[in-house]
């Protein structure tokens, strides 16, 4: 599904490199999970992956389901399956949740050659949709994130999830900022995503959000690139025991 | 350029007064304050620049039941207006009447507007304006009027003053469309009884070439309500006075305007200057005032609040902000408070910046396109200026006309 070879990123406006010679490949219908110690490059990551400015790819490649996607602007990303759930989800006042959602669906299943979706099918759906992510109507009706709760947001992004149906979710610390039971609500919503089709990257921080999200595989990262690959007992490793031991392995030290 | 004596039939005194007042002050210059950001050459000429009448647009607010005036380059169009008779309401042309309520009561607003800042054109077109609307409301209209200003002549140099009278608990909201000429100054004064309400909403343009000067001057009694919102695309000279006066108590003011300009279709110079005056108790007064700017547009804003010594529980509020969607286009802004009562709450606020990219890339990470995700942002900087529209309908419309022209204008 995703293929990532020796991949090399700078920052666009300094010398500051990130990725140095990432590797990476999720299968079709697998979840992994990134872990990996503050400035390792995990979120730059997805950004480059998605299509943020800002960046200079120096070398290497990305594709997804065999294309190219560093030649694509970020909505063609988008079309072709791509979807990032922002670590934190951008307020936009004035533009209603359902307005916002309804353009991109339709956007997408343009560019795709697929027919759009009429007011009242889409309105079918994303009350569908929202109910099982417990969104209330008036959250739909408010302008994108706007004062919502962190909970609220992060499911938000999984309901634009859920609508989009994406091939390739990348979460980027999805669990960041929430309670034990807002992640348990996420967690569930990403869970019943969850299809033979369909795969995940899941970046976080902790352990305890792949309790809920359970990984294949585990990747460590640290200094822009994938140190260590292996199975879920991985992270359960680096909760207990830190990532010194396997940074040291590699010749590096913990960041400051 | 019309005789201050035989423009109209009546309001001769009047007449008289504002011609001695322009006479005493004479038109403005780059020098005086108020115009340091906008040349009133053009306007100051005694001939306006030729300017062709845009392309015939869509109608606006078809779909809704209103009554229509219709002025071309300022003349009234008998034919193409609906009868001037609507339940509540009493219309009469400036042209060919003088009712017994307007006596003393034309250019009465405009005088008191030329304290402390001087209005020139404002005093010109009491003076000089050939035609406009005596308005007198005793209830709730019972439909909009509309006024549609139809712009054919090359050089028309249309005049109009509008006075309006809201007596107690009466209701209006009143329409404006259309660029009127090729250089237009228009006067309006609004007077509201106690507890009377009124609505303004005004879309000036689409002309590319025209020139405006326009003034609203309002006076509101104890709980009345004015509500003024204005859209403005386009135009190489647009300049929007208010001057609202809040005399009574518990009074409510709201002027709000949404300006989008492309320097490149032409020149494009937009400025709103804003004067309101709190001499009441518990007032409530919102400015919200939102530029879009591109091509080397510019844009200005001069706003003020003065609560005077006994004007206590205000609640004066003033935002104006622009979006520049380049570097080639300007804003200037000068948000004024002056406060001489010690328990009121005031607040003002400018700012000036880009597109937001992390929005704008959060929008494209979902699959939209960049143009519709900027129009998107674009319609997002606007929307507190647009939700200063109560009625959802002709919300609506304003929307749809954002978005036509945003469809219009990409980069």
């Amino acid at each position: 599904m995703l293929e990532i070879k020796n991949l090399h990123v700078k920052l666009q406006d300094e010398d500051k490199v990130i990725l140095k010679g990432m590797n990476l490949t999720v299968e079709t219908g697998k979840v992994h999970a990134i872990m990996g110690p503050n400035g390792s490059g995990k979120s730059t990551m997805s950004y480059v992956l998605s299509g943020r400015d800002g960046y200079e790819v120096t070398e290497g490649s990305a594709t997804l389901g065999g294309k190219e996607l560093l030649d694509m602007e970020p909505e063609e990303r988008a079309a072709a399956g791509l979807f990032l759930a922002f670590q934190y989800p951008v307020e936009i006042p004035g533009v209603g949740n359902m307005t916002f959602l309804r353009t991109a669906l339709n956007a997408q299943r343009k560019a795709r050659g697929e027919e759009e979706l009429s007011a009242g099918e889409f309105l079918k759906l994303v009350r569908e949709k929202a109910k099982t992510l417990k969104i209330d109507a008036d959250m739909l009706k408010r302008p994108v994130n706007v004062g919502f709760s962190g909970g609220e947001k992060k499911r938000n992004e999984i309901l634009q999830m859920a609508m989009l149906e994406p091939k390739m979710c990348i979460l980027d610390e999805t669990d960041s900022g929430l309670d034990v039971d807002a992640m348990r609500l996420v967690a569930d919503g990403v869970n019943a995503l969850r299809a033979p089709d369909r795969s995940f990257l899941v970046i976080t921080h902790y352990q305890r959000l792949l309790d809920h999200i359970k990984p294949d595989v585990v990747h460590i990262m640290a200094d822009g690139r994938i140190l260590q690959t292996g199975g879920p007992e991985l992270a359960l490793e680096v909760e207990n025991n830190g990532y010194a031991e396997i940074l040291a392995a590699h010749g590096l030290t913990e960041a400051k | 350029m019309a005789d201050a004596l035989t423009a109209g039939p009546g309001f001769v005194p009047e007449r008289k007064a504002a011609a001695e007042r322009l006479g005493a002050m004479g038109l403005p210059g780059r020098r005086d304050e108020y115009w340091r950001w906008t040349d009133p050459a053009t306007l100051n000429a005694p001939d306006p620049k030729p300017a062709q009448a845009g392309e015939a647009e869509a109608p606006l607010f078809d779909a809704l039941d209103r009554l229509k005036v219709v002025f071309v380059d300022g003349v009234f169009d008998a034919g193409a207006s609906d009868d001037l008779s609507l339940a509540g309401v009493e219309i009469t042309r400036l042209a060919t009447s003088a009712p017994g309520w307007a006596e003393g009561l034309y250019g009465t607003l405009e005088a008191t507007g030329q304290v402390p800042v001087k209005r020139p054109f404002a005093a010109l077109n009491t003076a000089q304006a050939t035609d406009g609307l005596l308005i007198r409301v005793t209830a709730a209209a019972a439909k909009p009027i509309n006024l549609i200003y139809v712009h054919k002549s090359e050089t028309s140099d249309p005049i109009l003053h509008h006075l309006i009278r809201l007596e107690e608990g009466a209701e209006l909201t009143l329409l404006e469309t259309g660029p009127a000429g090729a250089r237009f100054n228009k006067a309006m004064e609004v007077d509201l009884a106690k507890g009377a309400r009124f609505h303004h909403i005004r879309i000036q343009g689409p002309d590319q070439e025209r020139r405006a000067v326009t003034h609203i001057f309002a006076r509101l009694a104890d709980a009345a309500l004015f509500k003024s919102f204005t859209l403005t695309f386009n135009g190489v000279l647009t300049r929007n006075e208010a001057f609202v006066e809040m005399l009574g108590d518990d009074a409510m003011a709201h002027v709000a305007g949404a300006a989008l300009g492309d320097g490149r279709d032409g020149a494009f110079h937009h400025d709103d200057t804003v004067f309101v005056t709190h001499d009441g108790l518990r007032g409530e007064s919102r400015q919200v005032f939102k530029k879009v700017l591109k091509g080397g547009a510019i844009g200005t804003f001069q706003g003020k609040i003065l609560v005077k010594p006994g004007a206590q529980k205000t609640d004066g509020y003033q935002i104006s902000q622009s979006l520049l969607l380049d570097d080639d286009s300007q804003f200037l802004a000068k948000p004024e408070l002056e406060i001489y009562a010690d328990d009121v709450k005031c607040s003002h606020g400018s700012t000036t910046g880009a597109i937001d990219e992390t929005a704008l890339f959060y929008l494209r990470s979902r699959g939209v396109p960049e143009e519709d995700a900027k129009g998107l942002l674009v319609l997002s900087f606007l929307a507190d200026a647009i939700d200063e529209i109560e009625d959802a309908a002709l919300k609506e419309e304003i929307v749809a006309r954002l978005e036509d022209w945003l469809a219009r204008h990409r980069s």
